[in-house]
Parts: structure tokens; sequence; C-alpha cells
């Protein structure tokens, strides 16, 4: 189920914090320089971006190996394995995303700033259900799969 | 200049606290969401709301469904290329872009202008 894990944040080298806020930041930048140069219809493409999922991915897999490679193991699979698991999950967030963009057309000229409110509380709500149905369907196709 | 250090600055914050969110969480399947969320959106939208107004804002929502939609297929991809085809992840977020920008241009194709 759900947990919390704090210890994770002990495996992060200041440095990969430091990269994430910067390619962040940049994305940012950059989307914002796109819509006007080409228009809200262009930039908004943008909003979508995979900006920092290549270096999320590739942290996981090294972390992965790391863990893998302390305990003797060469880890390579695993840490693939992994950083495949993230892209699932991020396959259901961002349907749900689509669901954020959704909101904002719909509720942001009559509701203004609550309608950024009310499509992160749409986005939270849309990824929750899809990752909870996925990870129910899963349990199942391994119950069966054993039986 | 002082618009885009705002940006910079937001943008930063945002895609780290989402970033430190997906660290902590367990299974890593539900912490994948976090590299969906929307960050990018949340600094772009505020600042839009705050100076081109609620409609330049909705026009960009509606294009952010066709942007999810390619991230939607670009994530499919990642997926897809590390667990079946075995390639490291750098390689596999690297060609699942051309996926995001196929389906990105595509998409602009058939969206309307702006007030369309």
């Amino acid at each position: 189920m759900i947990r919390l894990k704090w210890s994770a944040l002990k495996q992060n080298h200041w440095y990969e914090y430091a990269v994430r806020f910067a390619l962040g930041g940049a994305a940012t930048m950059a989307t914002g320089a796109i819509a006007k140069a080409y228009g809200p219809v262009t930039g908004g493409l943008f909003l979508a971006f995979p900006a920092i999922f290549a270096a999320s991915a590739t942290l996981v897999e090294s972390h992965e190996k790391r863990r893998k490679r302390d305990k003797g193991l060469q880890g390579r699979m695993r840490g693939r394995q992994a950083a495949a698991l993230d892209a699932a999950g991020a396959t259901l967030g961002s349907i749900a995303l689509a669901g954020f963009g959704a909101i904002i057309w719909w509720l942001a000229p009559a509701l203004v700033w609550w309608s950024l409110l009310l499509a992160l509380v749409g986005w939270s709500a849309i990824a929750f259900c899809l990752w909870w149905l996925w990870f129910r369907q899963r349990g199942r196709a391994r119950l069966r799969a054993n039986f | 200049m002082g618009e885009y250090l705002l940006r910079f600055l937001i943008g930063g914050a945002a895609v780290s606290a989402f970033a430190v969110l997906g660290d902590i969480f367990r299974p890593k399947s539900f912490a994948g969401l976090f590299s969906a969320a929307p960050t990018i959106a949340l600094a772009t939208l505020s600042l839009a709301l705050a100076k081109q107004g609620p409609g330049y804002a909705a026009i960009e929502g509606r294009s952010m469904i066709v942007g999810g939609l390619a991230l939607w297929l670009y994530s499919v991809a990642a997926c897809q290329l590390m667990a079946r085809w075995r390639l490291s992840a750098l390689l596999s977020t690297s060609l699942a872009l051309l996926a995001w920008f196929a389906l990105a241009f595509l998409g602009r194709m058939l969206l309307p202008e702006a007030g369309g």
C-alpha cells in the first residue's frame, strides 16, 4: 500500500536537487518564451512537456543500481525495472494532467484563481483513482497467475 | 528579464516540491504519478492569470489537454523501452521525446487558433 519513505531523501546528493530546480526553472522560462513567440495555443502544449522526466528516471535508475551494488549485486536490470515502474505511474498521471487542462479550459473564464486550485484537486483525484484501479487490477492478475 | 527570473524561481520551486513527493512515496508506481504532476502548468498558469487574464489561461488549458495526451504516449513509450527493450533510462526517455513531439504537433495542427 501507499507509504512514506523519508530515508529516500538521504539518498539524494545536493547537486541532484540543484539539477531538478534548474531544469524545472529553465523549462518554465522556455514555456513562457514559446507562448510569447507563438501564442497560447502552442505554448499550452508545452505545459505538459516532460522537462524533468529524463532526470527523474535516471535518478531512480541510478539510486536502485547503487542500492543493489551496496549488497554486492550488479543491479542494472533492477534499476531499469524501477525506472519503468516510475514511468508506468507517469502514464496514469499524464491522463490526470489532460484532466487538469480541461478543468482550466472549462472553469478559468468564470472562476479565475479558484480554477487553478480546483484543477489541482482534480488532478490529484483523477491520478489517485486511476492508480488505485490499476493497482487493484494488477493484484488480481497476479493472483490469477498463481492459481 | 525580471519576469523570466520570476518564472525560473516559481517553476524551479514547483518542480522541486513535486520531485520530493515522488522521492518519498512508495510504491514506485505511485511515486511515478508525480513525474506527470502539473508543475510547469501551475507556475505558468499563475502568471498567465495574473498578467494576460483568464481567457488566455483557458486557451493554454485547452492545448494542455493535447499536451497531456502526448505525455501519456511519451510515458508509455519510455516504459516499454525500459521494460521490454531493456534500454537505459536516459536513452529511453530521450527516444520517447519523438513520440511527444509527434503527437503534440499533430494536435497543434488540429487545434483551432486562439478565439476559434
